[in-house]
């Protein structure tokens, strides 16, 4: 009897210290898809690979292991024997440091677009649909017009201009990928800011600040967070895209984009894993992201609240 | 003849939460021509029930047991052989009509194409047809309504069109669910009685679905009461109401608000002698509406939501606000507190006109008037938590306070609204409706205003926690002296907590007077109407 008096107790306690969020429950609902968590566990697989990957590698990324040049197809092949895991590439250049290396940028560039653009994007969208009216307008009309200048064209003037380096690609990025990200949190602040919620606070005179921190956007994270995350194999590609004009990393920093433009070029000499090893990191990469971006959709959708 | 046979049905839904069982076990009988109501709160399991006969359950659905109808098995029919006798033989309307049409599709179309489908007749034929029913409905002036998109009807002119629609292929069985819900009460009471009507010209056997007794007594003959999808009572309509063999059918009539009980004596002593704490004088709110296109200089059209009002609330007096839908009784009520802006007048609060104050000086003034919403759920922000919802007003007025005193405070006034301490941690969507409410109100009134204005507060609760949410307004109210402004759609509810009524039209007042005095000798023809349009249960 006591015991379960106890035990009750217990639970109370339990009770009060555990509220379900709702948070909790897209967590619950993420986990119920497989796909979408196997791709998490390979993304995060991934993330340590380009984070922890050196560790392991026997060379340098610009150590050219003269035994090997000039005959990269008969010595340069992948062999756990040499130390050369993945192979070495064109110049003799140990290809597991530099995909290693490579994931580290292009991950970095899609992480850090994603939070720039989800920052940025998030609080102008907020500001711009809670306050409506004429300010609205200004402030979209800014987005339509940044929108409307060709993006790429503009970032590759950059690096001409500006001289290529990693940092270019991180401004370039930054300052075109929030447009998107702010027309999609005014949306949803336009729609937010009718519900009942929202009055509750404006009748009890919270200020105007803190119904938008305190109010909309907790309550738009859950679009935006997978609208980030779907946008992150854009940025990705972007680089690539860069790399792969030449433009964006600089020797001897390299990128998957980098990487694949080099055993594209070679690959008619049959060393076709210079092309095989960053380009499926890439592919698994891309089809995680998606797979991810789709599994928080579904976690999110407030129909199934 | 028996026409539709139930034998234990059960429904069972796949959640994230395990499986919850909708329906238990529920049999009945429902014969030629009869006229068979379902009731229960939300929850029970009612609307279920109709949608697994007709074979339009969720996809995380599953039926089990029997459905006869003309002795053949209908449940779990594959889609194609369904398809017989929906519509055919079993025939329903919804809630929402506009949800079941197709706002792009003229009604002459979306009604042809059914007859089209099921009769093979040529278009006109079925049009003619189309026309022959709209008329049994009495939809006036039918050779141009046919041809409007559903949007240009009413409300209640949309629901005679779904009833049309439902005719069209001489049903047998009509399930009407929760058909009268939306309307207005004098929209209601005509639906009601055209369904009554067609039930005996077309000799249908009608399932009415309704969580309000009230509704049932005027159209069934037999009504079953479900809760928590488990079969409570199945009774005769007058044996129901008169002697109810279950204590929960009891409590569910019990509950509802009897508009024709014997004049309540007016317990509440309102010190008269005092200034009124609210003075409306002359309020006007109006909206712009654009009339032609978005261009900027596109001519505007006004919208007098509210035209030219004026009263005065004394302290710990109640003011109730009744219209129908679209009445400007919402717009009153936040044009007082500026919510919205208002055109003209004056709003005297405490001697001070609150339309001349900044609005930094207005935000300090609104801790002395609170609000409360309309839908439970909606007015809770669902990331936060039960506890910081509530101590968000204490936060924003008394922003010095301390997080332990502020704990104190928050426990406290979740005691008042008897919602147990340890739901602080629980978030919105783990409550039920009336608990939201409760948190809705403790969230007005923990830093002490003077004036609560109500926005419907109980209509989108069942009966029987209505009348709980309403009688703890009451006791709050004497506790804390205050003053409320209660609106509401339904006379019934506004007799049992205010003390003087207003009836809106239209933006204009059309009656205000004491509530007895109201109830009783009402001097307005629509105040008549209103009140003769109420379904009663006596």
């Amino acid at each position: 009897m006591k015991n379960n008096i106890l035990k009750n107790l217990k639970t109370i306690k339990n009770d009060e210290i555990k509220g379900r969020s709702l948070w909790v429950d897209a967590r619950i609902r993420y986990s119920k898809n497989k796909m979408a968590t196997m791709c998490l566990f390979a993304l995060i697989f991934i993330c340590f690979f380009s984070i922890f990957g050196g560790f392991f590698s026997n060379y340098s990324i610009d150590e050219i292991d003269w035994n090997i040049l000039g005959m990269t197809l008969e010595k340069g092949y992948p062999s756990i024997q040499s130390g050369h895991y993945f192979g070495t590439d064109e110049m003799g250049r140990d290809l597991y440091a530099r995909v290693v290396q490579g994931s580290r940028i292009s991950l970095a560039v899609g992480f850090i677009g994603a939070f720039i653009s989800t920052f940025i994007g998030t609080l102008y969208g907020a500001i711009s649909g809670y306050y409506g009216g004429r300010l609205d307008s200004l402030m979209m009309r800014i987005v339509d017009v940044l929108i409307s200048i060709p993006f790429m064209f503009v970032l590759i003037l950059f690096l001409v201009v500006f001289g290529r380096s990693i940092l270019m690609i991180f401004i370039g990025i930054a300052l075109f990928s929030w447009l998107g990200m702010a027309r999609v949190a005014r949306g949803q602040t336009m729609s937010l800011k009718n519900k009942e919620f929202i009055e509750a606070a404006r009748a009890t005179g919270v200020s105007e600040f803190n119904i938008i921190t305190r109010h909309i956007i907790p309550n738009l994270l859950g679009i935006v967070i997978v609208y980030g995350s779907l946008m992150i194999p854009g940025f990705i590609m972007a680089e690539s895209f860069i790399s792969f004009l030449g433009l964006g990393v600089q020797e001897p920093n390299t990128s998957w984009g980098a990487l694949i433009s080099e055993g594209a070029g070679t690959m008619t000499y049959g060393t076709i894993w210079q092309l095989a090893f960053p380009l499926s990191f890439f592919i698994v990469t891309m089809f995680c992201f998606y797979f991810i971006g789709d599994g928080l959709r579904d976690a999110f959708d407030p129909k199934d609240n | 003849m028996t026409l539709l046979k139930v034998e234990n049905l059960s429904v069972k839904f796949q959640t994230n939460d395990g499986i919850v069982e909708a329906v238990k076990n529920l049999s009945f009988d429902l014969e030629k021509g009869d006229s068979l109501a379902i009731v229960g709160e939300s929850g029970s399991g009612k609307s279920q029930t109709a949608l697994s006969i007709m074979g339009l359950l969720a996809d995380n659905g599953c039926s089990e047991g029997k459905v006869f109808f003309d002795k053949k098995n209908i449940l779990n029919l594959p889609t194609d052989k369904l398809n017989k006798y929906r519509a055919e033989k079993i025939a329903m309307i919804f809630q929402d009509p506009m949800t079941s049409l197709n706002p792009y599709i003229r009604i002459s179309d979306q009604m042809s194409e059914t007859l089209i489908h099921h009769r093979g007749i040529k278009k006109s034929e079925a049009i003619s047809q189309a026309k022959e029913l709209m008329d049994a409905v009495k939809i006036p002036e039918i050779e141009k309504r046919i041809h409007m998109y559903p949007h240009e009807f009413s409300g209640g002119m949309r629901q005679r069109v779904m009833i049309a629609m439902a005719l069209l292929c001489n049903p047998e069985i009509l399930i009407a669910d929760e058909p009268t819900t939306a309307l207005d009460v004098t929209v209601q009471a005509q639906v009601l009685n055209l369904l009554t009507e067609i039930q005996k010209e077309f000799n249908l056997s009608l399932i009415f679905i309704s969580h309000d007794l009230s509704v049932v007594k005027q159209i069934s003959d037999r009504v079953l009461v479900l809760r928590e999808g488990l079969l409570v009572e199945n009774n005769e309509i007058k044996k129901l109401y008169e002697s109810p063999a279950h204590p929960y059918t009891k409590m569910l009539l019990a509950s509802i608000p009897r508009i024709d009980q014997t004049e309540k004596e007016v317990t509440k002593k309102i010190q008269k002698k005092t200034d009124p704490i609210l003075s409306v004088k002359n309020l006007s709110v109006e909206f712009e509406i654009n009339q032609r296109g978005a261009l900027p200089w596109a001519k505007k059209e006004k919208l007098k939501a509210v035209d030219n009002i004026s009263f005065d609330l004394y302290p710990g007096e109640t003011l109730g606000i009744v219209g129908e839908s679209g009445c400007g009784k919402s717009s009153l009520a936040r044009g007082i507190v500026r919510m919205i802006p208002a055109k003209k007048g004056k709003v005297i609060w405490l001697g001070e006109n609150l339309l001349n104050k900044s609005n930094a000086e207005m935000k300090k003034l609104r801790c002395n008037f609170q609000m409360i919403f309309q839908d439970p759920l909606a007015s809770l922000n669902p990331r936060m938590t039960i506890g910081d919802i509530v101590a968000e007003p204490l936060k924003t007025h008394h922003p010095k306070m301390n997080k332990k005193e502020r704990t104190k405070k928050v426990s406290e006034i979740l005691d008042k609204v008897d919602i147990l301490q340890n739901l602080i941690n629980r978030y919105p969507h783990e409550l039920s409706g009336g608990q939201c409410q409760r948190i809705g109100i403790a969230r007005a009134l923990i830093i002490n205003p003077k004036l609560i204005i109500c926005d419907e507060p109980v209509s989108a609760l069942d009966v029987s926690i209505q009348a709980q949410v309403v009688k703890l307004l009451i006791e709050l109210q004497e506790e804390f002296n205050l003053s409320l402004i209660f609106i509401s759609h339904d006379l019934s509810v506004v007799k049992q907590i205010s003390n003087k009524v207003m009836v809106i039209r239209e933006g204009k007042l059309i009656e205000y007077s004491e509530v007895n005095k109201l109830y009783k000798s009402p001097s307005h023809p629509y105040t008549k109407m209103l009140l003769s349009s109420i379904p009663r249960v006596d």
